[in-house]
Protein backbone atom coordinates (compact mmCIF):
# COMPACT_ATOMS: atom_id res chain seq x y z
CA UNK A 1 0.00 0.00 0.00
CA UNK A 2 1.60 3.25 -1.14
CA UNK A 3 0.29 5.96 1.11
CA UNK A 4 2.01 8.69 -0.93
CA UNK A 5 -0.24 7.66 -3.84
CA UNK A 6 -3.36 7.40 -1.70
CA UNK A 7 -2.98 10.53 0.41
CA UNK A 8 -3.74 12.91 -2.50
CA UNK A 9 -7.12 11.19 -2.96
CA UNK A 10 -7.95 11.48 0.75
CA UNK A 11 -6.90 15.14 0.81
CA UNK A 12 -8.86 15.90 -2.36
CA UNK A 13 -11.98 14.10 -1.08
CA UNK A 14 -11.83 15.96 2.21
CA UNK A 15 -11.40 19.33 0.48
CA UNK A 16 -14.03 18.67 -2.22
CA UNK A 17 -16.67 17.41 0.25
CA UNK A 18 -16.06 20.25 2.70
CA UNK A 19 -16.16 22.90 -0.03
CA UNK A 20 -19.03 21.60 -2.13
CA UNK A 21 -21.22 20.39 0.74
CA UNK A 22 -20.52 23.49 2.83
CA UNK A 23 -19.78 21.79 6.12
CA UNK A 24 -17.29 19.82 8.18
CA UNK A 25 -16.19 16.34 7.17
CA UNK A 26 -14.75 13.59 9.34
CA UNK A 27 -13.00 10.32 8.55
CA UNK A 28 -15.13 7.80 10.44
CA UNK A 29 -13.51 4.53 9.51
CA UNK A 30 -10.40 3.31 7.74
CA UNK A 31 -9.71 -0.31 6.82
CA UNK A 32 -7.79 -2.54 4.41
CA UNK A 33 -9.68 -4.66 1.93
CA UNK A 34 -8.35 -7.37 -0.41
CA UNK A 35 -11.67 -8.94 -1.40
CA UNK A 36 -14.17 -8.06 -4.09
CA UNK A 37 -15.61 -4.72 -3.16
CA UNK A 38 -19.19 -4.84 -1.92
CA UNK A 39 -21.00 -1.62 -2.64
CA UNK A 40 -22.87 0.26 0.06
CA UNK A 41 -24.99 2.12 -2.50
CA UNK A 42 -24.26 3.49 -5.96
CA UNK A 43 -20.59 3.37 -6.94
CA UNK A 44 -18.47 5.18 -9.51
CA UNK A 45 -15.32 3.30 -10.48
CA UNK A 46 -12.45 5.24 -12.00
CA UNK A 47 -9.47 3.46 -13.52
CA UNK A 48 -6.01 5.02 -13.68
CA UNK A 49 -3.27 3.74 -16.01
CA UNK A 50 0.26 4.96 -16.58
CA UNK A 51 3.33 5.42 -14.40
CA UNK A 52 1.00 4.82 -11.48
CA UNK A 53 -1.98 2.51 -11.79
CA UNK A 54 -5.01 1.49 -9.87
CA UNK A 55 -8.59 2.40 -9.31
CA UNK A 56 -10.75 4.52 -7.06
CA UNK A 57 -14.34 3.71 -6.14
CA UNK A 58 -16.61 6.39 -4.74
CA UNK A 59 -19.71 4.93 -3.15
CA UNK A 60 -22.78 6.46 -1.52
CA UNK A 61 -26.41 5.59 -0.93
CA UNK A 62 -29.06 6.98 -3.32
CA UNK A 63 -30.53 9.03 -0.42
CA UNK A 64 -27.17 10.65 0.25
CA UNK A 65 -26.71 11.27 -3.50
CA UNK A 66 -30.00 13.20 -3.68
CA UNK A 67 -29.00 15.28 -0.62
CA UNK A 68 -25.62 16.00 -2.25
CA UNK A 69 -27.30 17.00 -5.54
CA UNK A 70 -29.69 19.33 -3.70
CA UNK A 71 -26.81 20.90 -1.79
CA UNK A 72 -24.74 21.38 -4.95
CA UNK A 73 -27.66 22.81 -6.91
CA UNK A 74 -28.75 25.05 -4.03
CA UNK A 75 -32.32 23.82 -4.42
CA UNK A 76 -34.29 20.68 -3.60
CA UNK A 77 -33.75 18.08 -6.35
CA UNK A 78 -36.26 15.39 -7.19
CA UNK A 79 -34.90 11.86 -6.68
CA UNK A 80 -34.34 9.82 -9.84
CA UNK A 81 -31.91 7.19 -11.07
CA UNK A 82 -30.49 9.71 -13.55
CA UNK A 83 -29.87 12.26 -10.80
CA UNK A 84 -28.17 9.65 -8.60
CA UNK A 85 -25.91 8.57 -11.49
CA UNK A 86 -25.04 12.18 -12.32
CA UNK A 87 -24.30 13.02 -8.71
CA UNK A 88 -22.01 10.05 -8.13
CA UNK A 89 -20.15 10.82 -11.38
CA UNK A 90 -19.85 14.54 -10.65
CA UNK A 91 -18.59 13.92 -7.13
CA UNK A 92 -16.13 11.26 -8.35
CA UNK A 93 -14.90 13.59 -11.11
CA UNK A 94 -14.32 16.39 -8.63
CA UNK A 95 -12.38 14.16 -6.22
CA UNK A 96 -10.35 12.54 -9.00
CA UNK A 97 -9.79 15.85 -10.81
CA UNK A 98 -8.39 17.47 -7.70
CA UNK A 99 -6.21 14.49 -6.74
CA UNK A 100 -4.95 14.11 -10.32
CA UNK A 101 -3.82 17.72 -10.18
CA UNK A 102 -1.80 16.94 -7.04
CA UNK A 103 -0.31 13.77 -8.55
CA UNK A 104 0.47 15.51 -11.86
CA UNK A 105 2.21 18.29 -9.97
CA UNK A 106 4.29 15.57 -8.24
CA UNK A 107 5.51 14.53 -11.71
CA UNK A 108 3.44 11.38 -12.40
CA UNK A 109 2.03 10.86 -15.88
CA UNK A 110 -1.04 8.70 -16.33
CA UNK A 111 -4.44 8.49 -17.97
CA UNK A 112 -7.70 8.69 -16.06
CA UNK A 113 -10.65 6.83 -17.57
CA UNK A 114 -14.19 8.23 -17.25
CA UNK A 115 -16.21 6.97 -14.27
CA UNK A 116 -18.22 3.77 -14.67
CA UNK A 117 -21.35 3.81 -12.55
CA UNK A 118 -22.39 0.57 -10.85
CA UNK A 119 -25.93 0.28 -9.56
CA UNK A 120 -26.53 -3.46 -9.96
CA UNK A 121 -26.36 -6.05 -7.20
CA UNK A 122 -23.01 -7.58 -8.18
CA UNK A 123 -19.84 -6.67 -6.32
CA UNK A 124 -17.00 -4.94 -8.12
CA UNK A 125 -14.48 -7.52 -9.23
CA UNK A 126 -10.98 -7.07 -7.88
CA UNK A 127 -7.65 -7.96 -9.45
CA UNK A 128 -4.34 -9.26 -8.13
CA UNK A 129 -3.34 -5.71 -7.25
CA UNK A 130 -6.48 -4.60 -5.50
CA UNK A 131 -5.22 -4.37 -1.95
CA UNK A 132 -7.30 -1.35 -1.17
CA UNK A 133 -7.80 1.23 1.50
CA UNK A 134 -11.47 1.77 2.36
CA UNK A 135 -12.38 5.08 3.94
CA UNK A 136 -15.74 6.17 5.28
CA UNK A 137 -16.13 9.95 5.35
CA UNK A 138 -18.95 11.56 7.29
CA UNK A 139 -20.26 14.63 5.45
CA UNK A 140 -23.17 17.00 6.14
CA UNK A 141 -25.23 14.92 3.66
CA UNK A 142 -24.29 11.49 5.07
CA UNK A 143 -21.59 8.86 4.69
CA UNK A 144 -19.49 8.62 1.53
CA UNK A 145 -17.09 5.72 0.99
CA UNK A 146 -13.83 5.73 -0.92
CA UNK A 147 -12.03 2.54 -1.90
CA UNK A 148 -8.55 3.28 -3.24
CA UNK A 149 -6.02 0.86 -4.71
CA UNK A 150 -2.92 2.43 -6.29
CA UNK A 151 0.58 1.23 -7.08
CA UNK A 152 3.67 2.17 -9.08
CA UNK A 153 3.77 0.37 -12.39
CA UNK A 154 7.58 0.23 -12.63
CA UNK A 155 8.07 -0.92 -9.06
CA UNK A 156 5.57 -3.76 -9.51
CA UNK A 157 7.31 -4.89 -12.68
CA UNK A 158 10.67 -4.84 -10.96
CA UNK A 159 9.28 -6.80 -8.00
CA UNK A 160 7.85 -9.44 -10.32
CA UNK A 161 11.09 -9.68 -12.31
CA UNK A 162 13.09 -10.10 -9.09
CA UNK A 163 10.71 -12.80 -7.87
CA UNK A 164 11.06 -14.73 -11.16
CA UNK A 165 14.87 -14.44 -11.00
CA UNK A 166 14.85 -15.98 -7.51
CA UNK A 167 12.65 -18.95 -8.59
CA UNK B 1 -23.87 34.27 2.34
CA UNK B 2 -21.10 36.45 0.95
CA UNK B 3 -22.28 39.42 -1.11
CA UNK B 4 -20.61 40.45 -4.34
CA UNK B 5 -20.72 43.78 -6.09
CA UNK B 6 -22.57 43.31 -9.37
CA UNK B 7 -20.48 42.74 -12.47
CA UNK B 8 -22.13 44.77 -15.24
CA UNK B 9 -21.56 45.52 -18.89
CA UNK B 10 -20.44 49.00 -19.96
CA UNK B 11 -24.02 49.80 -20.89
CA UNK B 12 -24.94 49.01 -17.26
CA UNK B 13 -26.92 45.96 -18.24
CA UNK B 14 -26.32 42.57 -16.58
CA UNK B 15 -23.59 40.37 -18.02
CA UNK B 16 -25.22 37.50 -19.96
CA UNK B 17 -23.85 33.98 -19.47
CA UNK B 18 -24.13 30.72 -21.38
CA UNK B 19 -23.74 27.81 -18.95
CA UNK B 20 -22.49 24.53 -20.46
CA UNK B 21 -22.31 21.38 -18.34
CA UNK B 22 -23.80 17.90 -18.76
CA UNK B 23 -24.80 17.82 -15.10
CA UNK B 24 -28.08 19.60 -14.38
CA UNK B 25 -27.18 20.42 -10.80
CA UNK B 26 -23.70 21.64 -11.77
CA UNK B 27 -25.47 24.10 -14.10
CA UNK B 28 -27.85 25.11 -11.31
CA UNK B 29 -24.87 25.68 -9.02
CA UNK B 30 -23.21 27.98 -11.58
CA UNK B 31 -26.48 29.81 -12.24
CA UNK B 32 -26.83 30.45 -8.50
CA UNK B 33 -23.38 32.10 -8.55
CA UNK B 34 -24.17 34.09 -11.70
CA UNK B 35 -27.22 35.51 -9.94
CA UNK B 36 -25.05 36.35 -6.91
CA UNK B 37 -22.81 38.35 -9.28
CA UNK B 38 -25.78 40.25 -10.74
CA UNK B 39 -25.64 38.36 -14.04
CA UNK B 40 -28.28 36.92 -16.31
CA UNK B 41 -28.50 33.45 -17.87
CA UNK B 42 -28.58 33.75 -21.67
CA UNK B 43 -28.76 30.01 -22.21
CA UNK B 44 -27.86 26.53 -21.03
CA UNK B 45 -26.41 23.50 -22.79
CA UNK B 46 -25.60 19.95 -21.74
CA UNK B 47 -23.01 19.18 -24.41
CA UNK B 48 -20.57 20.89 -26.78
CA UNK B 49 -22.74 20.64 -29.90
CA UNK B 50 -25.72 22.28 -28.22
CA UNK B 51 -23.37 24.91 -26.79
CA UNK B 52 -22.28 25.95 -30.29
CA UNK B 53 -25.90 26.36 -31.40
CA UNK B 54 -26.84 28.16 -28.17
CA UNK B 55 -23.91 30.55 -28.57
CA UNK B 56 -25.11 31.55 -32.03
CA UNK B 57 -28.66 32.02 -30.77
CA UNK B 58 -28.02 33.84 -27.49
CA UNK B 59 -24.73 35.72 -28.15
CA UNK B 60 -23.66 35.69 -24.50
CA UNK B 61 -20.98 37.91 -22.98
CA UNK B 62 -19.36 34.97 -21.21
CA UNK B 63 -19.49 31.18 -21.62
CA UNK B 64 -18.85 28.90 -18.64
CA UNK B 65 -17.81 25.60 -20.24
CA UNK B 66 -17.29 22.15 -18.73
CA UNK B 67 -14.64 19.93 -20.37
CA UNK B 68 -15.89 16.36 -20.12
CA UNK B 69 -19.28 16.09 -21.80
CA UNK B 70 -21.11 13.66 -24.11
CA UNK B 71 -21.30 14.14 -27.91
CA UNK B 72 -18.70 16.90 -28.04
CA UNK B 73 -16.23 17.78 -25.32
CA UNK B 74 -15.71 21.31 -24.09
CA UNK B 75 -12.30 21.89 -25.64
CA UNK B 76 -13.55 21.07 -29.16
CA UNK B 77 -16.61 23.26 -28.60
CA UNK B 78 -14.30 26.14 -27.57
CA UNK B 79 -12.31 25.76 -30.77
CA UNK B 80 -15.43 25.80 -32.94
CA UNK B 81 -17.06 28.71 -31.13
CA UNK B 82 -13.89 30.82 -31.27
CA UNK B 83 -13.44 29.97 -34.96
CA UNK B 84 -16.89 31.42 -35.68
CA UNK B 85 -16.84 34.19 -33.05
CA UNK B 86 -13.30 35.45 -32.49
CA UNK B 87 -14.45 37.71 -29.65
CA UNK B 88 -16.00 34.86 -27.62
CA UNK B 89 -15.07 34.87 -23.94
CA UNK B 90 -15.01 31.36 -22.60
CA UNK B 91 -14.04 30.26 -19.09
CA UNK B 92 -13.46 26.54 -18.63
CA UNK B 93 -15.05 25.06 -15.51
CA UNK B 94 -13.91 21.52 -14.87
CA UNK B 95 -12.91 19.06 -12.20
CA UNK B 96 -10.08 17.83 -14.42
CA UNK B 97 -7.44 20.38 -13.58
CA UNK B 98 -4.24 18.96 -15.02
CA UNK B 99 -1.93 21.04 -17.11
CA UNK B 100 -2.49 19.38 -20.50
CA UNK B 101 -6.21 20.13 -20.36
CA UNK B 102 -5.75 23.71 -19.23
CA UNK B 103 -3.13 24.36 -21.92
CA UNK B 104 -5.25 22.71 -24.62
CA UNK B 105 -8.27 24.83 -23.67
CA UNK B 106 -6.23 28.05 -23.61
CA UNK B 107 -4.60 27.19 -26.95
CA UNK B 108 -8.04 26.70 -28.50
CA UNK B 109 -9.10 30.15 -27.32
CA UNK B 110 -10.47 29.83 -23.78
CA UNK B 111 -9.70 32.87 -21.63
CA UNK B 112 -9.36 31.20 -18.24
CA UNK B 113 -9.86 28.05 -16.20
CA UNK B 114 -11.53 27.36 -12.87
CA UNK B 115 -11.48 24.02 -11.10
CA UNK B 116 -14.54 22.35 -9.55
CA UNK B 117 -15.80 22.56 -6.90
CA UNK B 118 -16.11 26.21 -7.87
CA UNK B 119 -15.59 28.74 -5.09
CA UNK B 120 -17.76 31.81 -5.76
CA UNK B 121 -14.98 34.22 -4.80
CA UNK B 122 -12.54 32.52 -7.23
CA UNK B 123 -15.04 32.56 -10.11
CA UNK B 124 -15.89 36.18 -9.36
CA UNK B 125 -12.26 37.28 -9.63
CA UNK B 126 -11.79 35.32 -12.86
CA UNK B 127 -14.92 36.86 -14.38
CA UNK B 128 -13.77 40.31 -13.33
CA UNK B 129 -10.45 39.69 -15.06
CA UNK B 130 -12.00 38.26 -18.22
CA UNK B 131 -14.59 41.03 -18.43
CA UNK B 132 -11.93 43.69 -18.03
CA UNK B 133 -10.81 42.69 -21.52
CA UNK B 134 -14.36 42.97 -22.86
CA UNK B 135 -15.23 46.21 -24.67
CA UNK B 136 -18.84 45.84 -23.48
CA UNK B 137 -17.99 45.42 -19.81
CA UNK B 138 -16.87 47.82 -17.15
CA UNK B 139 -14.34 45.35 -15.75
CA UNK B 140 -14.91 47.04 -12.43
CA UNK B 141 -17.83 45.87 -10.33
CA UNK B 142 -20.67 48.25 -9.77
CA UNK B 143 -21.47 48.66 -6.09
CA UNK B 144 -24.55 46.95 -4.72
CA UNK B 145 -27.40 49.25 -3.82
CA UNK B 146 -26.66 50.81 -0.45
CA UNK B 147 -23.03 49.65 -0.45
CA UNK B 148 -20.50 52.39 0.07
CA UNK B 149 -17.51 52.54 -2.22
CA UNK B 150 -14.29 54.30 -1.47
Amino acid sequence: MRMELIQPFINAADAVFAESLQGPTKIMDLSMDEDTYRRKGVAALITIKGEIEGRVILDLSPDVAVKVASQLAGTEMEASEQLVRETVCELANMVIGNSVTLLNDAGFRFKVFPPEVHMDQAGLTGSVDTEALVICIETPCGEIYLNIAMHYLRRRRQERDTAHALD
Amino acid sequence: MKQFAALLRKDNRPVRYLVVDDSVFARKNLIKMIEMFGGEVAGEAGDGLTAIAEYGRSKPDIVLMDITMPQMEGIEAVERIVRQHADARIVMVSSVGYQENILAALQKGAKHFVQKPVKPEVLYEILRYVLSDDPNATGVPVALAGESRS
